[in-house]
């Protein structure tokens, strides 16, 4: 099974030609470095995505403040963690860095907020 | 009028990485004025990831990316004027500046601008058809849905493949929307490989290429847009038009560079980048004001910002100090296959760092770069796109006794 697929890890975008044969060797080429190898290898056997959006913010100056899952979650998991978020607030003040929510559908990923409210 | 080294206008990205630039040569009577009620420009309202790859080494949130800014500016106690906003940008570089505490007005040795972009509108593009709500640009969406906790829409329409529709069909899609398609008018795309991927393949959000949208229907709210197909003339192909139902139609149709100061104050702009012209300092046509960022040029990642307002930064302390800042004699011009080449004057005493754009996509492409019909460098691309900005050197060395630089894309 033969595909090309961009790399989302940096930038340079590499147009990766990815070949998995039968016995379920995965060979990746035109990737300029190793974390472009490994995620083509991940795209093909388990895609994954960070999950970046928002929760309420209760006392604080702005209504929201932004979050992130501290690793990569299943892809096709986002829309379900999203909503799982919406109904979460956190107290101000919040702190960058601050967890959030643990163990994000049983992903194991923690979110935490990405900025200062 | 108090007298100042160094206004900045402008406390995104570009601002801040210019203000500790300055400082860290020497320059301290520095003040930045931004009009939001907080620094990180733009960045705070990009959640999403993938900023600071080239700078950290790692794919930060903007808000993110601003903190690490932000936090070195208050540790260092730069002067931050917020909620103000300079109405006004002379040649002898007087700014005025309207804020809460009232009017100012400050004589500089050097401004740096930095006041980033806006969004073109369904005004500008003269989209026909009735003027409902609904309609908005994408960073407006963008400000609204993670800023301000309010949704657009249920159903929603994305005209412009760029990368803040991109982003903003994922970010409403994970908000409970649906994204019906995503339409560009080119045959490819504006936005990077990467939010393709990421924001409309994970999701399954048709982009429709080589399509735009020709009339807008609806009374008090959108109904519905009429797409159709743009022909090889560049016209619409009738039979091909269709109406889409939708609520919300969001536009990412371009950003401008906010340049309105820079024209009050007689500076010089390129037509075709809508920036001001810059030399390898960054200096524009007025001496002693130096411009970076998105308002020089639309970049799509904001690591070349804060490397490009460094640049600025230093620029400008030298200048402040007395220095002699190396003036440009060489012309440069954009040749075959580029839309445009920064800076547009160079001295050719020293390395040049240029960043230009190709006027369209192609595969095994180089970029040629000569001086006075010799080549100088010459550069191999497998895959070039308007959408990405190339950034590279030219050495002291090879530019010596060049009178006009040529950048071509063959």
């Amino acid at each position: 099974m033969k595909a090309e697929l961009t790399c989302i890890i940096c930038p340079n975008g590499c147009r990766l030609a990815i070949e998995r044969s039968e016995d379920g060797t995965i060979k990746v080429e035109n990737a300029m470095c190793g974390r472009g190898k490994d995620y083509a290898v991940n795209e093909l056997t388990n895609p994954v995505r960070t999950l970046t959006t928002t929760v309420k913010v209760e006392g604080g100056v702005q209504p929201l403040v932004s979050v992130r899952t501290d690793r990569p979650i299943p892809r096709k998991m986002l829309l379900e963690a999203a909503r799982a978020l919406r109904g979460v607030s956190v107290c101000a003040p919040v702190h960058a860095g601050q967890k959030v929510a643990e163990d994000l559908l049983g992903t194991g990923a923690n979110v935490i907020a990405t900025a200062d409210a | 009028m108090t007298e100042k080294d160094a206004v900045i206008i402008g406390g995104g990205p570009a601002g801040l990485a210019a203000a500790l630039e300055l400082k860290k040569n020497g320059i301290n009577d520095i003040l930045i004025i931004e009009r939001e009620k907080k620094l990180g420009g733009i960045l705070n309202q990009c959640i999403h990831d993938g900023f600071g790859i080239v700078k950290f080494g790692a794919p930060l949130t903007g808000p993110e990316y601003a903190k690490e800014y932000i936090d070195r500016v208050m540790e260092l106690d730069i002067p931050v004027m917020l909620n103000s906003t300079v109405t006004g940008l002379t040649k002898d570089k007087v700014v005025t500046v309207t804020s809460p505490r009232g009017l100012f007005k400050y004589s500089c040795k050097a401004v740096i601008l930095s006041m980033g972009c806006r969004e073109r509108t369904r005004g500008a593009i003269g989209i026909p058809g009735s003027r409902p709500a609904g309609i908005y640009t994408a960073g407006v969406v963008q400000n609204l849905v993670n800023v301000q906790n309010i949704m657009v829409g249920k159903r929603v329409v994305i005209l412009g493949s760029g990368d803040i529709g991109l982003i903003m069909a994922r970010r409403l899609t994970l908000e409970g929307a649906e994204v019906v398609a995503v339409l560009e008018k080119l045959p490819y795309s504006s936005g990077l490989p990467r939010n393709i991927r990421q924001c409309l393949d994970d999701f399954n959000i048709p982009l429709l290429l080589s399509h735009t949208v020709v009339n807008i229907e609806g009374r008090g709210r959108i109904e519905s847009v009429t797409i159709g197909r743009v022909g090889a003339n560049g016209k619409v192909l009738p039979e091909s038009m269709r109406k889409v139902e939708c609520d919300t139609l969001v536009l990412s149709v371009g950003l401008i560079p906010e340049n309105e100061l820079s024209r009050m104050a007689g500076i010089e702009l390129n037509p075709v980048t809508s920036g001001p012209v810059v030399d390898e300092n960054c200096q524009t046509s007025v001496e002693g004001i130096f411009a970076c960022g998105n308002v020089l040029q639309v970049h799509d990642l904001v690591d070349h910002v804060s490397g490009e307002a460094e640049a600025a930064g230093r620029a400008a302390a030298q200048y402040i100090t007395g220095g002699e800042l190396s003036s440009g004699k060489v012309v440069l011009t954009a040749g075959k296959g580029i839309r445009y080449v920064l800076p547009s004057k160079a001295s050719g005493a020293r390395e040049l760092e240029l960043s230009l754009r190709v006027t369209e996509p192609g595969t095994d492409r180089t970029v040629v770069v000569s001086a006075n019909g010799r080549e100088l460098r010459r550069l191999p691309f497998k895959r070039v796109n308007p959408a990405e900005m190339l950034r590279f050197k030219v050495s002291a060395e090879r530019l010596k006794d060049a009178r006009e630089i040529i950048v071509e894309l063959i």
